[in-house]
């Protein structure tokens, strides 16, 4: 792996890390269809490209002085990106973190920093506004030592797993964000790539005792690139964390992404996982439930059409009583596409008096979309409750007359139905700019079904 | 307004009706009644198009064009209006958008400029205040949650905004109290006009005390058996359907 140019303190912590994590990928290889975890994706194609040279690393990733504006800005022609009313909007493009795309509290301008090293990075510390008080955020490679000592990389497990060892090899930029008060309001990350690039996206959420705060990771791009994220989420005591991740990447793009929350006493956590774009998607998400009390939302919805492949894999981990979790996703699938929900809920022995409950739902647009629907729950104690349940079905034909029989065209009632399938996950989104725009790329999709509110 | 000739249709490859001819003219109001089995519904669900019923002979004719031909949104965009027995429930659809999408489709097709949000709720109000629905239900799911008596003045409702030519009320009175049958009566009366036909399927007597009918039909075994005036309602409901059961098959 490179070394680090940088001068921040960070950086030999970083480094370290890294390079076990690099000695590990080695060890562990790209993952193949005979492990039960990756059984239903091949990333053989991925691996040959890669390999072979196809996707370069963005030529700034060792750090200052940025990369050329053309590699920097080029992409953000996308015009889906951004949303409105965010804290603060952290653009990266090709995994590098982009200053002048970037805004805070409202402002187009970010705040200079205090450092020598001439990067613009945030600086929250002493709000204008009260309401984002308590909040601060670097890019990776500025956070404080102690943060990244503390916390970095000690969720997502790269010893096992090894997409999560190769970006943690690779990890030079992202977002740490850190709360210790109550923030209303959002703070939204911003990936963007384009044909060519390799990137390693890598965010840390930590939101201390008592804590609120909503992030949204949005990952979008144009043409064929490789996108290999991990976000680590920490939920002190108390804690309330809204986090969304809205995969929205090029149709011809990879996006392999983990997120790892882990969870204290009676902290709580909405985590809600949309897969609208990317050729081939795997998508982790895994939780510890850590602390006494500690409830989690898990909701997923995936939309796929073509020939996009989008594997969902969670993992629930009840590892103290008390704690409960409600998991749903929601699957629409149409075209030549396959769709794969494969999760897993872990009570263990010490775990009474867990509640949890997950279900997956999927509706096939075609006869020839395939989903594979595997939901699982090892339960090591008694004294829980537990259910879990999946569903594949078409779209239902007295509705779709009902419809029809007032005057509404086919197609267009299809569409509508297929947005009400999809609409118990994104009426339930707190945050109004993301509803926003989950519509409008499902619009793009269903042109005449998505505009209702 | 609407011939039908000789029609023999069913569903699922069981053929229900056995040859009904009948003939509705522009503005008139036709009862048809029978008792269960007979063939009612069938035939209501035949003239709208519901998927699984099959015409197996005969002929429907909508002012001079063939309906049996058209597809489902295309009777309706041409102005047949189904209130169905049993409204379905379609959660995540938004009522007052719906409604909004399908007026827009049917005024597109009679080559009227389309509603904006503003202008169409100023008309949903309208129509609203004559099934006496209240204002929440239009921010609601279609029918879901809705009373069995709700969703049939929804269907009303749904009427009066869509206007049509011919409405085909199938058993719309089926389960009201007498409140929810007077608001029914009084949307179904609101649309009569000499330019608007309707026709009422009915088990009971009891809906066309409000809504009084041009002519009364009586359907047995997939056939119209006997028609009249409106005292051919009153008469049914003295005598019941063994009477004419009777009286038909003695005439056989």
């Amino acid at each position: 792996m490179k070394a680090a140019v940088n001068s921040a303190p960070a950086t030999e912590v970083l480094q370290r890390i890294r390079e076990q994590a690099g000695q590990r990928f080695a060890q562990l290889g790209w993952p193949t269809t005979h492990l039960e975890e990756w059984q239903y994706t091949n990333l053989q194609p991925l691996q040959s490209r890669f390999e072979a040279g196809a996707f370069r690393e963005a030529p700034c990733r060792t750090g200052f002085p940025a990369c050329p504006e053309e590699d920097r800005l080029e992409s953000l022609s996308y015009t889906g990106g951004t949303l409105r009313g965010a804290l603060a909007e952290l653009v990266f493009v090709n995994g590098v973190y982009a200053p002048e795309a970037s805004t805070f509290a409202g402002s187009s301008v970010p705040r200079v920093p205090r450092g020598s090293s001439g990067r613009a990075v945030p600086e929250t510390e002493e709000p204008e506004e009260p309401r984002n008080r308590g909040l601060r955020i670097w890019t990776l490679r500025e956070a404080p030592l102690e943060i990244l000592e503390q916390h970095f990389a000690r969720y997502a497990d790269y010893a096992n797993h090894a997409m999560t060892a190769l970006n943690t090899a690779n990890a030079e930029d992202g977002a740490v964000v850190e709360v210790t008060g109550v923030v209303e309001g959002f703070v939204h990350l911003l990936f963007v790539g384009s044909a060519g690039f390799q990137s390693y996206p890598r965010n840390l959420v930590i939101a201390g005792r008592g804590a609120q705060i909503a992030v949204v990771e949005t990952y979008a791009g144009s043409g064929s690139y490789f996108t290999n994220a991990v976000t680590e989420i920490v939920a002190g005591d108390g804690a309330v964390v809204d986090h969304y991740k809205l995969e929205s990447e090029s149709l011809e793009a990879f996006h392999i992404g983990t997120v790892h929350v882990h969870q204290e006493r009676a902290s709580s956590v909405t985590s809600r996982s949309i897969s609208i774009g990317g050729g081939v998607v795997r998508n982790d998400v895994s939780v510890s439930l850590a602390g006494e009390g500690a409830s989690l939302v898990l909701d997923g919805l995936f939309i796929t059409a073509g020939t996009q492949h989008v594997d969902n894999h969670t993992l629930i981990d009840h590892v103290v009583p008390h704690c409960d979790s409600i998991e749903l996703y929601k699957g629409v699938l149409d075209g030549n596409s396959r769709g794969i929900f494969d999760g897993r809920i872990i009570v263990r022995p010490d775990a009474q008096k867990t509640v949890s409950r997950q279900n997956n739902k999927n509706l096939l647009l075609s006869d020839t979309a395939i989903v594979d629907s595997k939901p699982t729950l090892e339960i090591s104690n008694d004294d829980v409750k537990c259910n879990h349940g999946s569903t594949i079905g078409q779209l239902e034909e007295e509705p779709l007359f009902y419809l029809r029989s007032r005057g509404i065209g086919e197609s267009e009632a299809r569409d509508m139905l297929v947005y009400a399938f999809a609409s118990e996950i994104v009426d339930r989104m707190k945050l109004e700019p993301v509803r926003e725009q989950i519509r409008r790329a499902m619009s793009r999709q269903m042109p005449r079904g998505g505009e209702q509110r | 307004m609407l011939e039908i000739k000789n029609l023999h249709a069913g569903i699922d490859g069981k053929e229900i009706l056995h040859g009904l001819t009948l003939s509705v003219g522009t503005g008139e109001v036709h009862a048809i009644m029978g008792p269960n089995g007979s063939g009612k519904s069938t035939l209501a669900n035949v003239l709208a198009g519901r998927p699984r019923y099959s015409v197996t002979a005969g002929s429907v004719t909508y002012e001079g064009k063939d309906l049996l031909s058209m597809p489902v949104e295309e009777r309706a965009r041409e102005g047949v209006f189904l209130a169905m027995q049993y409204p379905v429930e379609i959660p995540g659809v938004n009522n007052i958008y719906f409604l909004k999408a399908a007026l827009n489709s049917v005024r597109k097709h009679r080559g009227e400029e389309e509603l904006d949000a503003l202008e169409f709720l100023q008309l949903a109000r309208q129509k609203m205040k004559v099934v006496d629905l209240d204002e929440a239900f239009m921010n609601r799911a279609v029918n879901e949650g809705f009373s069995g008596g709700e969703k049939k003045r929804n269907e009303i409702f749904q009427m009066a905004v869509l206007d049509p030519k011919l409405a085909i009320l199938d058993e719309t009175d089926s389960g009201l109290d007498i409140d929810a049958l007077r608001i029914v009566a009084g949307g179904v009366n609101a649309l009569r006009s000499e330019k608007h036909s309707v026709l009422v399927i009915t088990h009971y007597q009891r809906l066309l005390s409000y809504l009084i009918p041009d002519f009364v039909h009586v359907l047995a075994n997939g056939r119209i058996v006997k028609s009249g005036g409106k005292e051919l309602a009153e008469e049914l409901e003295q005598k019941g359907y063994e009477w004419i059961e009777q009286e038909v098959a003695a005439g056989a």
